[in-house]
């Protein structure tokens, strides 16, 4: 069990910038890999995580050159041998499972095929040995029908499919050590979960070595036997799991676990400032100085060595990891949010709303109706409260983001009406509401490297709103522009910057600003942090609550983050394929009785704590279209109790806690269940 | 500490970004050839006039097809004339007409393929469809029918040219845009409700103005060989004006004992083909549009 497979021996990465200068993004790291152990790699996104895993398999991404060290295979450095040499250890030995197993996949090739040519390249078995070999690996990543699943194309199978299908080939060769790159990243909250499972379950029938890299300390939690923190390129925390997220003695790895909304904690989760340094920044000091709390002038002038603390079988880099035992109890806190005084005013009603993306037939388009018996969204009826924030929760198909596409106007509804202020209807095309109903109603996107236009600097960009709806120009728009940074915490300084020169959270905040330019009554939050770190994530939510506290503004947050949700949220709705499951104050929907879907969901969320393992109630199928007659998730659901299911839609139910569930088992029943 | 976060970035007017791109242009040996060349014809066009060590439509019987030598350097023509002097100034014609006709091409071109780009639907199918439909027209037919219809002036030309060159700056226009408004900042600026006019000049221009100006770049080289094709034919410039393609055509008969009046014009229009390409590939990498990278493997 102790034998050493892989050993990274004081190993440095860099590559030469432009102006000739050699800047390292890996900086002596130095780790091992021992027989049959889960080693998480985590980190944030440019802390070189990935850089280190894949040079523990003898690769270096184009443009980067190793500067010093050595990554030892089996005593074999990896770095030193030739191509040739490597193709012997790649996929026998040491195989790779790679975030996007889609893309990976070559689209035009069946899975069995595919499967069988890493068996030929692998081992020496013959034809129908192979094809044994071939449902036995397809077994072995528990896909259904391994049969006929051989004959499919990649495009047939679902997101989590794929993933084992990668999984499987990484199997074919039996490695050593296998390699898994954010493998559960792109994937659904339940289909993550089971994934995960089975790369438990693999781990430990194979007694394979794993690596597992990942931004995702929840994912991490739930499979690693030790876990390695990265910050800017150094190992700044290394040790057994349950030590590290229980008792992180570094303060990074503390602010990291802090900043993690969690689902026990109804309360924003405390943010840390500041944002990773650029490589190549940092002359002197420790690289955490800038946000650390703990930090004193010694730390700015030397940077601590990784020290190695026996007792807790802990390696840190940190002058000052003792005054850290004792805050250890106050990781599970949270900052407590302000309560909305609910004015009961409602601001905006969404009353019956369908809406389809069938291709409209020749008939209704002349006649400019839609006539689509299964919409993709069917009879969505909420009522949203001035200065609330409600959340529509669900996983990808769920319809959450489509709703918010037709609240903006961007997409036409098919049925139902959506009213604000006063009632007054919105019309559902763009081109018809008048100009304050659209400065009223605001977007943010997920994606601020998309939603902000590369070639602006960030005064155009806030200044679009300006003119446009409020006419503004000279010094008053530059004024305006100015006070709209300082709203998001942002300098003056930032004006004339373009997106690219902007980290992540600097962005999103960019994009928050042009959102409150308008002076918007409603904002609609598309997944808005899920493309951001963990700990910029927790400072974006802080600075969306403190807006609407300041503002009185109303968020419509679409996530599929359950923890996420809770910490935001006042009110949230559930909605599966379409169609809403539940309802109610969020404290509410997080407790039982819920909705069978909500449970599958809740039951999945992966917490960053080793003891809360998920739940897996429910299969994780991907349905493709809504069920034409009866409960949406009849297809999925793990408490169907017969045809009254698929043949008529079950009715609202409220319980006792203010959430309406909809649901044919009776509500007091569903809390006794699930007890 | 959020101030030292951006360290080499620094803010640059438009006259430094230009130089930027100059610059990066010309750190490589292909861009600072190609660079090198088409400065060095456009120059020549400027001053040849001046330079011109004889008459070029001096006709002189005592001269014909001589040789290269002190006296003339490349050598006479058939109808005595230096071939010297012809070359220097035959890519005069060629390149105003081109430079002018590429200029239209692009202005046609871009704008009406981001224009497509952008409404989509039933306007861009037909736009489009009546775009093939004419990419499907040979182009030198339908120039020579125009050409005999209003003559061969320069007015006639540039026009011509850029009609028939911007048909495919419409494509790489288009399929810019389409790369562009499936970006979230489009439809941010439609869900604020910003009109059609100010999304294309705000939003969409910025962000496909490389694209096109490389195309644009690239439809110049072969403007030039199309223009120098037509003029070969008898349908550019009339004689005695010196251009490339006339001289080609003119001495290709004699070729076999007089390869000097035809090789000249040759190197000429050919190196400076050579270098429009090689410029517009490094503008293309300064400006990070590379057509030819690989895909990491």
């Amino acid at each position: 069990m102790n034998e050493i497979i892989e050993s990274v021996k004081n190993l440095s990465i860099g590559f030469n910038s432009q102006k000739g200068k050699q800047i390292s993004i890996l900086r002596n790291v130095s780790t091992n890999i021992k027989k049959g152990e889960t080693v998480g790699i985590v980190g944030e996104s440019g802390s070189g995580k990935s850089t280190l895993a894949l040079a523990m398999m003898g690769y270096i991404k184009q443009g980067l050159f190793p500067l010093k060290g050595e990554c030892l295979f089996k005593s074999e450095d990896l770095l030193k041998m030739s191509s040739r040499q490597l193709e012997k250890i790649r996929g026998r030995k040491i195989a790779m499972i790679p975030q996007n197993a889609g893309q990976a996949l070559t689209p035009n090739l069946k899975i069995g095929y595919q499967i069988d040519e890493a068996l030929r390249l692998h081992t020496d078995l013959n034809k129908t040995e192979r094809d044994k070999k071939i449902s036995e690996l397809l077994n072995k990543v528990r896909l259904p029908s391994p049969e006929t699943m051989a004959f499919r194309y990649p495009h047939e199978l679902s997101g989590g499919q794929q993933q084992r299908v990668a999984v499987a080939m990484a199997l074919a060769g039996k490695p050593d050590l296998l390699l898994l790159d954010e493998p559960t990243t792109g994937l659904d909250v339940t289909t993550q979960a089971h994934v995960l499972e089975l790369l438990r379950f693999i781990a430990k029938d194979t007694g394979t070595s794993m690596i597992y890299v990942s931004h995702d300390l929840g994912a991490i939690a739930q499979v690693s036997d030790r876990i390695v923190v990265m910050y800017a390129g150094e190992i700044v925390l290394e040790g057994p799991a349950r030590k590290i997220l229980k008792e992180p003695i570094h303060p990074y790895t503390y602010g990291l676990l802090k900043s993690i909304p969690k689902l026990s904690l109804a309360g924003l989760p405390a943010s840390m400032p500041g944002s990773q340094p650029q490589p190549g920044s940092i002359n002197e000091g420790c690289s955490f100085y800038d946000r650390c709390n703990l930090a004193t002038n010694h730390c700015k002038k030397n940077s601590p060595d990784l020290e190695h603390i026996k007792e807790l079988d802990t390696n840190v880099r940190c002058f000052n990891h003792k005054e850290l035992i004792n805050q250890n109890n106050n990781l599970q806190t949270s900052i407590t949010k302000k309560l909305n005084n609910s004015e009961a005013i409602e601001v905006l009603k969404l009353k019956d709303v369908s809406i389809s993306y069938a291709k409209q037939k020749f008939f209704d388009q002349l006649l400019n109706k839609i006539s689509d018996q299964n919409p993709t969204v069917k009879d969505i009826n909420i009522d949203i409260k001035k200065g609330e924030t409600i959340a529509l929760v669900g996983e990808s198909g769920s319809g959450k983001s489509t709703i918010l596409k037709s609240i903006a106007g961007l997409l036409k509804t098919k049925d139902g009406q959506i009213k604000f202020e006063n009632d007054r209807i919105l019309s559902s095309d763009l081109k018809m509401r008048n100009p304050n109903d659209l400065r009223a109603i605001q977007l943010i996107f997920q994606n601020p490297d998309e939603s902000l236009n590369p070639n602006h600097t960030v005064e155009q960009i806030l200044s679009q709103p300006l003119k446009l709806y409020f006419n503004l120009s000279g010094e008053e728009l530059k004024k305006n522009i100015i006070d709209l940074l300082k709203k998001v915490r942002l300098g003056e300084f930032y004006m004339s910057r373009y997106p690219r020169q902007l980290s992540g959270g600097e962005k999103q905040r960019v994009a928050v600003a042009r959102a409150f330019a308008a002076k918007p009554d409603i904002i609609l939050c598309d997944e808005v942090t899920s493309a951001l770190d963990v700990s910029v994530q927790a400072a974006v939510l802080n600075l969306l609550q403190q807006l609407k506290e300041d503002l009185g503004t109303t968020y419509v947050f679409v996530s599929h983050d359950l923890a996420v949700v809770r910490a935001i949220s006042d009110r949230v709705a559930v909605l599966y394929q379409g169609r809403l499951c539940e309802i109610g104050p969020s404290q509410n929907v997080y407790k039982f009785p819920s909705h069978p879907y909500t449970e599958v969901l809740l039951g999945a969320v992966l917490e960053p704590d080793p003891d809360i393992k998920p739940k897996l109630v429910a299969e994780d199928i991907v349905e493709e279209k809504p069920p034409e007659k009866g409960c949406s998730f009849q297809g999925r659901c793990p408490r169907k109790i017969g045809d009254i299911c698929n043949s008529e839609v079950p009715p609202w139910q409220i319980g006792e806690n203010g959430n309406a569930i909809r649901c044919h088992i009776n509500i007091e029943e569903l809390a006794s269940l699930q007890q | 500490m959020e101030n030292n976060l951006i360290t080499e970035d620094k803010q640059k007017n438009k006259l430094e970004k230009a130089f930027e791109i100059l610059k990066t242009m010309a750190s490589k040996p292909s861009g600072l050839i190609g660079l090198t060349i088409v400065l060095f014809h456009v120059v020549l066009a400027l001053t040849s006039p001046y330079i011109a060590p004889y008459d070029y439509k001096a006709i002189s019987p005592n001269t014909m097809l001589l040789a290269p030598s002190a006296e003339h350097w490349f050598g006479t023509d058939s109808l005595g004339r230096d071939v010297f002097t012809r070359t220097i100034l035959g890519g005069r014609t060629a390149l105003t007409v081109t430079f002018f006709g590429s200029l239209i091409a692009l202005l046609w071109g871009g704008l009406l393929g981001i224009f497509c780009g952008l409404v989509g639907g039933k306007i861009d199918d037909v736009v489009m469809r009546v775009v093939d439909a004419f990419l499907s027209i040979p182009w030198i037919l339908a120039m020579l029918l125009i050409v005999s219809l209003l003559g061969t002036s320069t007015e006639v030309l540039i026009p011509a040219l850029g009609f028939f060159y911007g048909k495919g700056i419409v494509r790489v226009a288009r399929a810019a845009t389409h790369d562009v408004i499936a970006k979230d900042f489009i439809v941010s600026a439609r869900a604020r409700g910003h009109s059609n006019m100010s999304i294309i000049w705000n939003e969409i221009i910025p962000n496909v103005r490389d694209a096109i100006l490389v195309e644009g770049a690239m439809r110049w080289s072969w403007m030039l060989l199309g223009f120098s094709s037509l003029s070969f034919l008898g349908f550019g410039v009339s004689p005695p004006t010196p251009d490339w393609g006339l001289m080609i055509s003119n001495a290709r008969g004699l070729m076999s004992f007089a390869y000097w009046s035809v090789i000249a014009p040759i190197v000429g229009l050919s190196s400076l083909i050579i270098g429009i390409n090689l410029t517009a590939d490094a503008f293309a990498k300064a400006l990070g549009i590379d057509r030819s990278t690989k895909a990491p493997v």
